[in-house]
């Protein structure tokens, strides 16, 4: 564990101990779980009983002080599912696993959970998996599911599993890294750029986990009003192929890994954003931008 | 101050008292269990319930975390309180009737047998505890843990806990484990604590402000002298 990230998670939230929870929330997505030598050190930095805060972290289900494996399946127990013998394919992952539902496996890979009603009741028995439905689960598809939670999946939704989603995001048009190292956000290194609205020009840093939208701005820009977001290194505009399936702004491409491009809205409090493996059309581009 | 009328008597008392506190100080008895003057109000155990409003607005509540207000009409002792107070001690005796402080309500209201499932808990969640442990020794060394079911009384973590005093404040105000002391039946004792010559907060040097709160304990005393 590491200590400077959580104080910086403590930092990030003023050291307040109304924002209990989301403190909790952040440890916990960037650990998978609630280390005790963090809730020590939460009680130490807000001033908050380690007594009250062992209260609130036990109060709710979606914090675990046991170490979660690197991919959950939960299985759905409620009603509908329930009657359509959910129970048969619990019992099934447990001899599978050799686990009951809240315990991991052994190799840290799976963690089993059950769950009252996922929302997809006429798609019953339902299980999830890192954030892909699995509709109508018989007892001989359990297998299956399991070997492929253990290959990563997919179509494994991206905000479901955040460790596997970590970008390593570069300027398009120089080429140059924009991960900071030393600015951790959501666990891992940020995103960095400059942001510019009406000759304002300041620097912004999200989280480099795709579907995490967290975002810090050295200082507040009037929301929804459109910005343009430049390279720190080269100063160029970041060049813009799509627009924003949320709002209509167009968005800034920035390259993951000189392949595909991660475009985000460019309007101030959007969260649109898209991952585009369509990589001719960008290199095209990035050509143009370095000869300029 | 805030005129209201107790048992069709018109009183006034100040802003902020509770309506526990109002019908005390004019004479009307109200039973409680979770609630200890020196401690905030937590209105966990109910057996406080009181009848405010009228008609068909009139509900049940409870009056030691209620604060009164102006015109409030509150009967302490209505056909409606008295059967909920009872189904009240009946639940409480269905969850710990081994306390003597729920036996003691239960034969001063005269509630002779209960018609629940019985158990047998060692707590009833008044949070009394928790509440001693905190704003009177300063500790927080206990507190509430989980939720519904599995809601329990402990550290965190369930180790021994380094802010602790030893004080003994929440075994003095727990009403469930009153009855656990069996010193006089030395098999089956557990703490022993009453004729342990050595006390442990003795040896607890560092705590310089040591709050005692074991009346009966002086063992200390014993050693100096
Ligand atoms: S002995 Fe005193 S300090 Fe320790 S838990 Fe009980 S009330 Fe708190
Ligand atoms: S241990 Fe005793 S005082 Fe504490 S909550 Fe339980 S019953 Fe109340
Ligand atoms: S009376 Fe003395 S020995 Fe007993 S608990 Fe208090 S301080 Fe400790
Ligand atoms: S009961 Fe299983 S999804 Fe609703
Ligand atoms: S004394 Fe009021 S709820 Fe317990």
């Amino acid at each position: 564990m590491d200590t400077k990230n959580i104080l910086d998670i403590i930092k990030k939230h003023n050291k307040n101990k109304v924002s209990l929870i989301s403190i909790l929330e952040e440890i916990q997505g960037a650990y998978t779980y609630l280390p005790e030598k963090a809730l020590r050190l939460l009680a130490k930095e807000t001033g908050c009983s380690l007594t009250d805060i062992y209260g609130v972290a036990t109060f709710y289900k979606t914090f675990s002080l046991k170490p979660k494996g690197k991919h959950c399946v939960s299985v759905c127990l409620g009603t509908a599912c329930h009657v359509r013998g959910a129970q048969n394919i619990v019992e099934e992952f447990k001899r599978e696993l050799s686990i009951s539902p809240g315990e991991t496996t052994p190799d840290n890979e799976i963690t089993l959970e059950t769950v009252n009603c996922l929302g997809a009741c006429a798609l019953g028995p339902t299980v999830v998996s890192d954030g892909q439905y699995f509709p109508h689960v018989s007892k001989s598809s359990v297998k299956e599911i399991i070997t492929r939670t253990k290959g990563g999946g997919r179509s494994i939704a991206a905000e479901a599993d955040i460790r596997i989603f970590p970008l390593q995001v570069s300027c398009p048009l120089c080429g140059k890294s924009l991960m900071d190292h030393d600015y951790i956000i959501n666990g891992h290194p940020s995103v960095k750029f400059n942001v510019s609205m009406n000759g304002k020009k300041v620097w912004l840093r999200m989280s480099c986990l795709y579907g995490k939208h967290t975002v810090e701005l050295e200082n507040q820009l009037p929301p929804n009003e459109l910005s343009r977001f430049h390279c720190p290194h080269c100063h160029n505009e970041f060049p813009s192929f799509s627009t924003c399936p949320e709002c209509g702004a167009s968005m800034a491409a920035l390259f993951v890994r000189e392949k595909c491009s991660w475009e985000v809205c460019m309007r101030q409090g959007c969260q649109g954003h898209i991952l585009n493996l369509d990589q001719i059309n960008l290199h095209k581009k990035s050509d143009k931008g370095k000869n300029k | 101050m805030i005129n209201l009328t107790i048992n069709g008597l018109p009183v006034s008392v100040e802003k902020g008292t509770t309506i526990l506190d109002a019908a005390k100080f004019y004479g009307f008895p109200i039973p409680t269990l979770c609630h200890k003057e020196g401690l905030s109000p937590y209105g966990a155990c109910r057996l406080c319930v009181v009848e405010i409003g009228e008609g068909s607005a009139a509900k049940l509540v409870s009056s030691c975390t209620y604060p009164v207000e102006d015109g409030l009409k509150v009967r302490t002792a209505s056909e409606r309180v008295l059967k909920a107070r009872r189904i009240i001690i009946e639940l409480l005796l269905a969850s710990c009737p081994q306390s003597k402080t729920i036996q003691d309500i239960a034969s001063r209201h005269n509630v002779r047998q209960q018609r629940f499932r019985q158990e047998y808990e060692d707590c009833i969640l008044c949070g009394l505890c928790v509440r001693m442990c905190k704003e009177q020794m300063m500790a927080g060394a206990i507190g509430f843990r989980g939720r519904g079911q599995n809601r329990s009384i402990g550290t965190p973590f369930d180790i021994k806990s380094e802010v602790c005093r030893l004080c003994g404040g929440c075994i003095e105000v727990c009403p469930a484990c009153q009855t656990r002391c069996t010193y006089t039946e030395p098999g089956k004792a557990i703490c022993g604590g009453c004729a342990n010559l050595a006390p442990p907060c003795i040896e607890k040097e560092q705590f310089h402000d040591m709050m005692c709160y074991m009346s009966p304990c002086v063992a200390c005393e014993i050693k100096k002298a």
